[in-house]
C-alpha cells in the first residue's frame, strides 16, 4: 500500500526522500536534557522547538521540556538579540532551572547572530548559568547537533584545577537512557569512578511519581561537568559522535581520551570492559564474566538461525556500525549499512569491519535516505530490517521483518528504558533479532513444517 | 516553580482565572508567543504543512534544512482512499553551501528530480524560514517548473518566524485557491465542499457518508482524502461547510467572495453538535426532501447512540475535564460534549483561539473554569492541580504531562486512533474517555508511581 518507490534507481542529487537524520538542534536539546536542571533553550523560530519537543516526546513517551526564543519577523530583520535576553530572563524568573543551555537553528545562524555577545551582555542571575552552542540545521545532522551541545557544556564550564579527581570521563554517543543506565551499571561493578556526559537517564526516564517534575532527578550536574577538566582519562564511546567532544576536552583541560565504538556486541563490549578495566586495574569481578558467558551460550544455542542471513541496518552511524558488528557476531550478513549523517568515515569503518569478518558483497553509504535503501532491496532483498520506525513503511512493502533498534522509535514502548550497550544489551538484542526471525519461520513455514520445538 | 502558579508577567493577560481576570477586556490572545516560554504552539511552516498533508495525491517538497521535512513526515494519521504519494518525505535537504550560494538550483533539480519518478498533479514547495533570507525566488522556480511540465507547482510561503500557526493556515488556504481557481468561474452543480476536515482516523468518511444518507452530494473534500481532481471542482459547489473554523475560514470567506460560494459552520464533534449541523445543513441546502432525511436519520441516530452513551454516561458523571487542543472550535465542541455526558470542563486553553472564541468558551464554562491562551506544561500542570481535573484531551505533547500527574488522557489531535466526529465517534470519544479514566491501570498505580519508596 504505502509503495511508491521504484525499482529502477534515477540519478538524485537535490533531492532526498525519506531521510534517516533529522536537524543538529534536536541532538543538542536531546544532550541538554541529560544535564540536571538545565533548560534547553532554541534560539529560533517557535516551531523548532514545538517539532524537537514532539519528536522526542514521541520517541521517549516523557515530558521533553525546552523553551523558544519565538523569533517574529523583527527578530529575523533586527537579530535576535532581544529575544534572547527576554527569554533569559523570562526562564530564570518562571521555570528558574540552575542552567540554560542555548542552541541555535538555521534562521538565527544565517542571520548571523552573535550568541557570545548576547550571553555576555544578558543580565543572568547570581549562580545561575547559561552556555550556548552553534547547531545550523544545515550541516551535519542531529548527531553533529549532540556533540556540538556537549563540546558547548565543556567549553562554557569544564575546568582544569590541577587537582586530578581520578575519575573517568564518558562520553556514551547518542544512545538511550536505558544505555546510559547500562554503562553506568558497568563502571560501577568495575569500580571506576566516572563523570558522564550526557545522562539522560533518570530524565527522559523518569518514573511515574504521581507529580510532574520539570526538572527530573537525573541527569549530570554541573559541578560534575566542570570536574571533567580534573579527569584522568576520557573514554569516547562512539568515535563518530564522541571523539569531537574528547577531543575539545583534551584540547582544553589535557585530558588524554580513547575512542571506542559503541559498546554493541561482543568485541565491542569487550572492548568497553578492558578500558575500564585498564583504568581501575580492579579485575573483572565475576558478575560481568558471567553475563559474557550467558551471551556466548545464547549466541552457540540459536547460532543456526541467525547464520547467513541477510540483513539492512540504517540509522546514526555509530549505532549502526555496532549493529553491523553483532549481526557479524551472529553469522549474519550486514548487506547494507546506511546512515543519513553525512561523513565518508562511516563508510570506511564499514568497510574495515567487513573485512575483519571477511565479508564480501556489502555496500555502507552515508548521506543515504530510506527511499534508496529500499530500492536496493527491491532489486536484492534481505530477510531483516534493524532500525528505527520510519522503516515500517519498507518492511511493509517488501514484507521483510523489522527488528526496532536505534533512533527514532515512535510505534513502540518501552524500548528506551533497555540497554543494546554491554552484554545485557546484546543478550536482548539476540532475543529481539532471533524473535522476529523465528517468528517469522512460524508464520510463513508450509503446514508439514511446522515446528514444535526450535 | 517560583510563582504560585507559574504565570510570566507578560502572560496574566492571556489567562482568565477568579485571581486574575475581572478587567473585562477578554483574553489576550492571536498574539506572539513570550520569548522564553516553553510554549506548546509550533509554527507557520507546521500550520501550512498539516493543511496541505492530507491533499494524497499532492508531492510536498520541504526546501530547507532536513529538520523541518523529517518532523512533518507523515505527521498526522490522515487516511487516504487511494493515493498515498503524501505519506512519503520529500526535501531539498538545504547544506551549507546552498545556503551560501542559494538554494535555487536545487530546488529546480529537486522538482526535475521527482518528475523523473513520478507523475504528480500539482507540487507544494514549502520555504521554510531560511530560505526568503537567503533570497531565494521560489515564485520563479515555480513558474518556470509548471511551464516545463505542465503541471501546478505552488509555493507555499511558510518560513517559521512569519506569524503563528496560524498564519501558516492562510497560506496553506492561499495555495489551495491558487490550485483550484479557474480562469473562468465554472457552472453550479448541487453539492457541497467540507472545508477543515484533515480525515483522521477515518472521519471525512463518516461525515461523507451522513451526507450521502440526507442526500447531499459532496464536491470536495479539503484537505482530507482529497484528490488534486476533486479540489478543482470545488468553485462549482453551492455551499461551503466549515468545521474547522480556525484553519479554514479564510479560504471559506476567500471563496464566498470568489466564486459566489456562502458557508456555514458546522462540528461533528458530539451528538448536540452533529445533529444541529446535519439539521443546518439541510436547511441550508434547502429542499424538504433533504430536511426530512436529516431529521429521519437524526432521530435513528440518537436513539441508536443514546443508550450506548447512558452505560458509559454512568462511569462519566460529575468528573471534572480538562482541555487543551489547537483551534478555539474543537474546544468549544469538546466542552459541549462534555456537558453531554455529564461532564464539567475546568480548565480550557486553546494555541489559536480568536477572541470570539474565547467569549463562546467563558460562556460556556462555569465562572471558576480556567482559561487559557498559549499555555505552558507548568500552568497547564498548575491548574489541572488546582482544579483537579480527572482527565486531559490535548496533544502528543500534553499526553505524558498527563500521565505523569496520573491524570488520565485522550488525545483528540494528530494521534487519535479512532474516529471521534459523528454519533460512532461520540461513542469512540466516550469510549476512550472512560477507558483512559476507569483503566485498571490506576489500581495499580493509586498510590502513586512509587508506592513501597
Amino acid at each position: 500500500m504505502l509503495d511508491l518507490t521504484p525499482k529502477e534507481q534515477s540519478e538524485r542529487s537535490a533531492l532526498r526522500i525519506n531521510p534517516i537524520k533529522t536537524c543538529q538542534p534536536v541532538g543538542a536539546m536531546y544532550a541538554a536534557l541529560g544535564v540536571h536542571a538545565c533548560m534547553p533553550h532554541s534560539h529560533g523560530s517557535q516551531g523548532c522547538c514545538s517539532f524537537h519537543r514532539m519528536f522526542l516526546t514521541r520517541h521517549f513517551k516523557d515530558p521533553a521540556i525546552a523553551s523558544s526564543s519565538s523569533f517574529t519577523e523583527g527578530a529575523s530583520v533586527f537579530g535576535g538579540g532581544a529575544n534572547l535576553k527576554t527569554a533569559i530572563k523570562n526562564i530564570f524568573d518562571i521555570y528558574d532551572p540552575e542552567i540554560i543551555a542555548v542552541h541555535t537553528t538555521c534562521l538565527s545562524e544565517t542571520i548571523g547572530d552573535d550568541l557570545v555577545g548576547y550571553i555576555n551582555d544578558a543580565k543572568i542571575p547570581e549562580g545561575k548559568i547559561v552556555v550556548h552552542t552553534n547547531t545550523p540545521s544545515y550541516v551535519g545532522s542531529h548527531i553533529t547537533g549532540y556533540y556540538n551541545m556537549i563540546t558547548g557544556f565543556i567549553k562554557y564550564l569544564a575546568e582544569a584545577t590541577g587537582e586530578k579527581n581520578n575519575k573517568l570521563a564518558l562520553f556514551p554517543g547518542f544512545v538511550n537512557p536505558g544505555d546510559m543506565r547500562e554503562m553506568k551499571r558497568l563502571m560501577t561493578i568495575m569500580g571506576v569512578e566516572y563523570i558522564m556526559l550526557p545522562d539522560t537517564s533518570g530524565v527522559m526516564d523518569a518514573p511515574m511519581t504521581g507529580s510532574y517534575n520539570m526538572y527530573p532527578k537525573g541527569g549530570t550536574t554541573v559541578s560534575d561537568i566542570k570536574d571533567l577538566g580534573n579527569c584522568e582519562l576520557t573514554l569516547a564511546l562512539g568515535e563518530l559522535t564522541s571523539e569531537f567532544p574528547a577531543n575539545f576536552l583534551e584540547k582544553k583541560c589535557k585530558v588524554p581520551y580513547k575512542t571506542l565504538p559503541l559498546p554493541i556486541g561482543v568485541e565491542n563490549t569487550d572492548a568497553f570492559v578492558m578500558a575500564l578495566n585498564h583504568f581501575s586495574k580492579n579485575e573483572v569481578p565475576y558478575e560481568i564474566e558471567e553475563e559474557r558467558g550467558q551471551l556466548m551460550d545464547i549466541l552457540l544455542d540459536s547460532h543456526q538461525y541467525t547464520y547467513n542471513k541477510s540483513v539492512a541496518i540504517y540509522g546514526d552511524p555509530d549505532t549502526v556500525l555496532g549493529m553491523a558488528e553483532i549481526t557479524m557476531e551472529m553469522g549474519m550478513i550486514p548487506k547494507y549499512l546506511v546512515t543519513g549523517t553525512p561523513g565518508k568515515i562511516f563508510e570506511e569503518k564499514a568497510k574495515i569491519l567487513f573485512d575483519k569478518f571477511g565479508i564480501e558483497g556489502c555496500v555502507a553509504k552515508s548521506a543515504a535516505d530510506l527511499f534508496e535503501l529500499h530500492q536496493w532491496i527491491k532489486n536484492d532483498s534481505v530477510d531483516l530490517l534493524i532500525g528505527g520506525t520510519h522503516g515500517k513503511y519498507v518492511a511493509r512493502a517488501e514484507d521483510i521483518p523489522l527488528v526496532r533498534v536505534g533512533f527514532p522509535i515512535i510505534d513502540r514502548y518501552v524500548h528506551s528504558y533497555l540497554p543494546i550497550v554491554g552484554y545485557k544489551g546484546a543478550i536482548r538484542l539476540a532475543e529481539l533479532i532471533l524473535n522476529a526471525l523465528m517468528d517469522r519461520q512460524d508464520r510463513d513455514c508450509e503446514d508439514e513444517d511446522m515446528e514444535m520445538v526450535m | 516553580m517560583k510563582n504560585e502558579h507559574a504565570i510570566l508577567p507578560e502572560r496574566t493577560q492571556s489567562i482568565r482565572f477568579s485571581e486574575c481576570s475581572g478587567d473585562g477586556s477578554g483574553i489576550k490572545c492571536e498574539s506572539e508567543s513570550v520569548s522564553g516560554a516553553v510554549s506548546q504552539r509550533a509554527c507557520v511552516f507546521c500550520g501550512a504543512r498539516v493543511v496541505l498533508n492530507p491533499i494524497t495525491d499532492a508531492f510536498h517538497i520541504v526546501h530547507g534544512p532536513i529538520g523541518c521535512a523529517s518532523y512533518t513526515w507523515d505527521i498526522r494519521g490522515s487516511l487516504s482512499s487511494g493515493e498515498d504519494g503524501y505519506r512519503n518525505s520529500y526535501s531539498t535537504d538545504l547544506r551549507e553551501k546552498d545556503v551560501i550560494f542559494g538554494g535555487e538550483k536545487k530546488l529546480a533539480a529537486a522538482i526535475d528530480e521527482v518528475m523523473a519518478i513520478h507523475s504528480p498533479k500539482v507540487i507544494f514547495i514549502y520555504a521554510t524560514c531560511i530560505v526568503g533570507i537567503i533570497g531565494d525566488d521560489i515564485d520563479a522556480i515555480c513558474r518556470n517548473a509548471e511551464e516545463k511540465y505542465g503541471i501546478r507547482v505552488i509555493p507555499v510561503k511558510s518560513p517559521g518566524f512569519s506569524g503563528t500557526k496560524k498564519t501558516g493556515y492562510k497560506m496553506a488556504c492561499n495555495a489551495i485557491m491558487n490550485l483550484i481557481t479557474p480562469v473562468e468561474l465554472p457552472e453550479k452543480t448541487v453539492g457541497v465542499n467540507i472545508l477543515g476536515d484533515f480525515n483522521l482516523a477515518g472521519e471525512m468518511w463518516i461525515i461523507k457518508n451522513y451526507l450521502r444518507k440526507i442526500g447531499v452530494t459532496v464536491v470536495a473534500n479539503i484537505t482530507g482524502d482529497a484528490q488534486v481532481d476533486d479540489l478543482k471542482n470545488a468553485p462549482t459547489a453551492q455551499l461551503n461547510l466549515v468545521q474547522c473554523a480556525g484553519s479554514m475560514t479564510y479560504l471559506a470567506k476567500q471563496m464566498e467572495e470568489v466564486f459566489d460560494i456562502p458557508f456555514i459552520k458546522v462540528s461533528f464533534f458530539g451528538v448536540l453538535d452533529t445533529s444541529e449541523s446535519l439539521l443546518r445543513i439541510a436547511y441550508a441546502v434547502g429542499n424538504t426532501d433533504t430536511i426530512q432525511k436529516a431529521k429521519a436519520f437524526i432521530e435513528e441516530e440518537k436513539n441508536r447512540v443514546t443508550p450506548l452513551l447512558n452505560k458509559y454516561k454512568k462511569n462519566l458523571e460529575g468528573k471534572k475535564a480538562a482541555i487543551y487542543v489547537g483551534g478555539g472550535f474543537k474546544a468549544i465542541s469538546l466542552i459541549r460534549q462534555f456537558s453531554e455526558f455529564g461532564m464539567k470542563t475546568v480548565m480550557v486553553g486553546t494555541q489559536t483561539g480568536s477572541k470570539e472564541d474565547y467569549e463562546m468558551i467563558q460562556h460556556l464554562v462555569d465562572d471558576d473554569a480556567i482559561i487559557l491562551d498559549d499555555a505552558n506544561p507548568a500552568e497547564l500542570e498548575s491548574f489541572m492541580k488546582k482544579m483537579g481535573a480527572d482527565i486531559l484531551v490535548g496533544g502528543v505533547k500534553e499526553r505524558p504531562l498527563a500521565y505523569k500527574l496520573g491524570i488520565a488522557f485522550c488525545d483528540h489531535n494528530h494521534e487519535r486512533k479512532r474516529p471521534l466526529a459523528g454519533y460512532e465517534g461520540t461513542l469512540n470519544f466516550a469510549s476512550e474517555i472512560n477507558l483512559s479514566m476507569n483503566s485498571p491501570v490506576w489500581e495499580t498505580i493509586s498510590q502513586g508511581g512509587m508506592k513501597y519508596v
